[in-house]
């Protein structure tokens, strides 16, 4: 479609191009530089650079010190299974999920109900699934007020146990949501449909003609998605500090305790072990990628043998317990939260609490009104900035084609893969140099990196759909490109854009690294606030800050909705 | 004349820090009024919901008093601002940094002292400064055994203690040996916070004291060249010793002292430690902790120590932040501290210098139902120099954090 563009807008490449090259200058500054820059600021230190601490000349100390810290290879190794365990469980649900169910009516349901899980913070829903799972949690308490289990928890090791078992399966309720969604998107890009019936008129049952047929198709475009979540799961620190093992702890809460030591020198050991976990990142991708390549070449023998398999058997009992569990798990534990926020008292002999209130509410939001405020104000403005530079870079994808998709693709790509610690600590020193740090600019800065590559991946299935006649009918009248955007492309597109934006506020409000390393301490969001009192150990108020975490990305995708009418759908939203 | 005005300088000062209060007034009014209108931003630990009530009290005074907009800046870890405060100085920001005051104790202190990144000395500016009990409370004046040297204001004074549930505790333990006993004969019901927590380090602490009694003053000494492994042996056997009988057979520790004395609520442990007497009974009054959890001390006696205020050398607005201080260590703002409905946490003022009316506010505070009068708290013991804590952490990690 690009080609065809192209004899009609000649007269205009001029001032094209000087579009293309600000949405480059745009992408370069807001985007790519702050996150080399802070790869760089954590490298240094790696190598021995931090000249205010002492560190002047480069040195292979750090990385010493780093070999001497005790568990380092179990918590590397941690890491390293937990990344991979957790994305092949989730793949699995999911393929599961899309293989059996796909085109009845289960499908659609689970997705709706799927959808808002992925608003959800992680925080929220892994502190839901700890109280719901932990030896003395809810399911205890329901025992033990039925008489099935003895009037003391036991002493079994279920949360935080030491192989990360709980940390993999907290993980896999959010990761997938995640991917459910991305296998949405792909699935837009294939014909699925007319696949499937060639399948099944020749013959195959339904599901195995879906891992025959469609997951091939599918799968190049579910990779980066996939290595997203590998990277995450096995870099991530404040599920880890919730649901992981303790001693030791996996290899990003080591460094994240290194970053954190009031001895300043261990943030030389530190970054190099932000530097391990980079390079373990890159590890566990390679080791998926080996995987790929012995499925791949597996599945493809057994497909040119005739494809013989019956798996349905297996895979609708997977489909059935991995899904629902995921969806009916993570409810259960956030329901159980806003029981917690509600409760006076909730002892463990009893299922539910004793005496509904206000109180923790109202002792929580007296005068915090602000911290709602802030939030909000936040989200709404990196959410809104992530907007206008995704539009800018999917208009000159839809004029550029396929190469600059994918380049794009892979760039955003970038904050989703580098662990956080790996360039937050960086980061910071660099907003602090340019006098950004502490201020509005600096944090909706930082938010942007995160939230833009979710608003991204959101926007791009539909905006690319949109038929480009539209687009050339209105060029081909006279209408200026940037016109033919506002008043054709943003009004046909209006929900998913209004879903973008509602999904890039509710991935801001999430942000708990990036706000406390770029604000300065000095901007409370709900989430730093859910983090921070999850030390007090006071369920009642974590209930409290879990529930709004839920509640202000609830509301954002409501409004979106709102705003857009239940009635006025795009062809292509309801894939 | 210039070197007239010299000698009053070295004269305020010299007054100003024997703690004449009417001899540094004209300096105070000066910081009074240049205080006023600004913004201050106090870095302090906001895990405990009731202390976070406290600071929220003390910004609406200092407000309607002085005019000076307190924001809590709530973090999770003293560490998370002393980082801040280095990343400025790794920035080359000598002034206008975002932290003005900073809740700190021990190696926070150290850490920031060593890297001369704080503002003073000016703790003994402050006009309230002379009714802190400098003599009775020496940890005011030594932290962790390193001397402030008016680097840190002190604020709060705590002294490390048991909470049992005496529901399931009938006799609590009196030292660590008994809960050693203990433990073995109520497998999985005892854990201590992960170290390097500061509960969870103290328990190391206090555990090491008792058991080789000479490491009480050896100790004090900063760690270079001392025999580490000797001095700490008896520690280790303990530990070895007592793990297997821990919650989760010592596989798996609660991450701070929140988290440990919430397992108590949950049914799963049954002895928590804290460093605040008067914990249990703030706890059972907000509805953490069951009617029956009692505190109990460490017959011996344990370890005490007490908390400061710091200022940061880059700090924006450090007059203002130095009038805050001074309030905090107001009699009122004290007593109001440790009243257990409140906070709880133990003044650091002398009672006999106080006037008859302020003495009356502490006396007349309720005790709480689970608190120890002081004099039941038994002996203090000093902090050991950080060198020695440090150590120990990165020992027990070695040992059983891998």
């Amino acid at each position: 479609m690009a080609t065809a563009l192209r004899p009609l807008s000649r007269a205009r490449s001029a001032d094209r191009s000087i579009g293309r090259r600000l949405t480059n200058l745009a992408l370069l500054l807001f985007f790519v530089g702050p996150m080399l820059m802070g790869v760089v600021g954590t490298i240094l230190p790696a190598l021995g650079i931090l000249p205010q601490l002492g560190g002047v000349r480069f040195s292979p100390e750090p990385f010493r010190q780093l070999l001497e810290v005790p568990g380092l290879a179990r918590a590397s190794g941690l890491s390293l299974g937990t990344g991979l365990a957790t994305t092949a469980l989730s793949f699995l649900i999911v393929v599961a999920l899309a293989a059996h169910w796909h085109g009845t009516p289960w499908f659609s349901r689970i997705r709706r109900l799927v959808s808002p899980l992925l608003a959800v913070p992680h925080v929220a829903i892994a502190i839901g699934f700890a109280f719901l799972i932990a030896p003395s949690g809810w399911i205890y308490r329901l025992l033990a007020a039925t008489g099935l289990a003895g009037p003391l928890p036991p002493d079994i090791p279920i949360v935080q146990d030491p192989h990360g078992i709980a940390l993999i399966l907290g993980l896999t309720l959010k990761e997938v949501p995640f991917l459910l969604l991305m296998m949405l998107v792909a699935m837009g890009q294939v014909p699925v449909r007319e696949n499937l019936t060639v399948a099944r008129i020749l013959g195959h049952e339904r599901s195995a003609a879906w891992l025959a047929v469609v997951l091939p198709q599918l799968y190049p475009q579910l990779r980066l998605p996939i290595y997203a979540v590998l990277a995450y799961s096995a870099s991530v620190v404040d599920v880890a500090l919730i649901l992981g093992p303790t001693t030791p702890p996996t290899l990003a809460v080591l460094v994240w305790r290194g970053f954190q030591d009031p001895d300043l020198d261990h943030i030389f050991w530190a970054s190099a072990g932000a530097c391990l976990q980079l390079g373990l990142i890159a590890l566990t991708i390679l080791l998926w990628r080996c995987g790929e390549v012995a499925v791949a070449s597996l599945g493809r023998r057994r497909i040119l043998a005739g494809w013989p398999g019956r798996p349905p058997v297996l895979a609708a009992a997977c489909a059935a317990c991995g899904s629902g569990a995921v969806v009916v798990i993570s409810l259960v534990g956030l329901a159980a939260m806003v029981l917690w926020s509600l409760a006076q008292r909730w002892t463990i002999s009893s299922a539910f609490p004793e005496g509904l209130s206000l109180n923790i509410w109202r002792q929580q939001l007296t005068g915090e009104a602000g911290l709602i405020g802030t939030t909000a104000l936040l989200a709404i403005a990196s959410a809104s900035a992530a907007l206008l530079l995704v539009i800018a870079v999917l208009e000159q994808e839809v004029r550029q084609g396929a190469k600059a998709q994918r380049r794009h693709r892979w760039l955003i790509y970038v904050p989703l893969i580098l662990p956080q610690i790996g360039f937050l600590f960086g980061i910071q020193v660099l907003l602090v140099v340019v006098g950004l740090d502490g201020t509005w600019v600096g944090l909706v800065w930082t938010h942007l990196l995160f939230v833009l590559p979710y608003v991204y991946l959101s926007l791009s299935e539909p905006w690319r759909a949109l038929d480009p006649r539209y687009e050339r009918t209105a060029l081909c009248l006279g209408h200026s490109p940037v016109s033919v955007l506002l008043t054709i492309k943003a009004p046909l597109l209006a929900r998913p854009i209004l879903v973008a934006l509602a999904l890039g506020f509710a991935v801001s409000v999430g942000q708990y690294l990036p706000t406390l390393f770029a604000g300065g301490g000095r901007f409370q969001t709900v989430t730093t606030e859910a983090v921070t009192l999850s030390a007090s150990g006071d369920r009642r108020v974590i209930g409290v800050y879990a529930s709004l975490q839920m509640l202000l990305p609830a509301l954002g995708f409501a409004a979106a909705l709102a705003l857009t009418g239940r009635g006025r759908r795009v062809a292509r939203a309801n894939s | 004349m210039r070197f007239g005005r010299f000698i009053l300088v070295m004269a305020v000062c010299v007054m100003a820090a024997l703690g004449g209060p009417a001899s540094a007034a004209d300096g105070w009014d000066k910081t009074l009024s240049s205080a006023r209108g600004k913004e201050v931003y106090w870095n302090a630990w906001a895990g405990d919901p009731s202390v976070n009530a406290y600071i929220a009290w003390v910004a609406d005074e200092v407000r309607r008093r002085f005019d000076i907009t307190l924001h809590h800046v709530k973090i999770g870890d003293t560490a998370e601002a002393v980082s801040r405060v280095l990343a400025e100085a790794a920035a080359g920001r000598k002034v206008g940094g975002s932290v003005d005051l900073i809740w700190i104790n021990g190696e926070n202190f150290l850490a920031l002292k060593e890297s001369g990144l704080l503002y003073g000395p000016f703790a003994q500016s402050l006009p309230n400064y002379s009714l802190v009990d400098t003599e009775a409370k020496p940890t005011t004046r030594i932290d962790a055994t390193v001397p402030t040297e008016g680097y840190e204001s002190p604020w709060g004074s705590a002294q490390f203690v048991m909470i049992v549930d005496s529901a399931r505790v009938q006799m609590p333990p009196a030292g660590v040996a008994e809960l050693l006993a203990w433990a073995q004969a109520n497998p999985g019901r005892l854990t201590y916070p992960l170290p390097p927590d500061f509960i969870g380090t103290t328990f190391l602490k206090q555990a090491l004291y008792e058991l080789n009694p000479e490491s009480l003053t050896i100790l004090q000494q900063p760690l270079d060249g001392a025999d580490f492994e000797t001095v700490t042996a008896p520690l280790w056997a303990y530990l070895d010793a007592l793990h297997p009988h821990l919650w989760r057979a010592g596989k798996g520790f609660p991450r701070n002292g929140p988290a440990a004395r919430r397992l108590i609520a949950d049914g799963e442990a049954d002895i928590a430690f804290s460093f605040q007497p008067s914990e249990a009974s703030a706890a059972i009054a907000q509805g953490l902790l069951p009617e029956t959890a009692r505190t109990a001390a460490f017959a011996a006696g344990s370890i005490g120590n007490s908390h400061f205020l710091a200022i940061p050398a880059n700090a924006s607005q450090p007059e203002a932040a130095l009038v805050v201080a001074d309030f905090l260590l107001s009699p009122e703002a004290q007593a109001r501290k440790q009243d257990p409905g409140v906070w709880g946490d133990f003044t650091v003022l002398a009672l006999r210098r106080l006037d008859p009316a302020d003495r009356e506010r502490f006396e007349s505070l309720p005790l709480g139902p689970a608190t120890l009068p002081p004099d039941k708290l038994g002996p203090t013991f000093p902090e050991p120099h950080p060198s020695w804590t440090v150590r120990m952490e990165q020992e027990w990690q070695r040992r059983y954090g891998r």
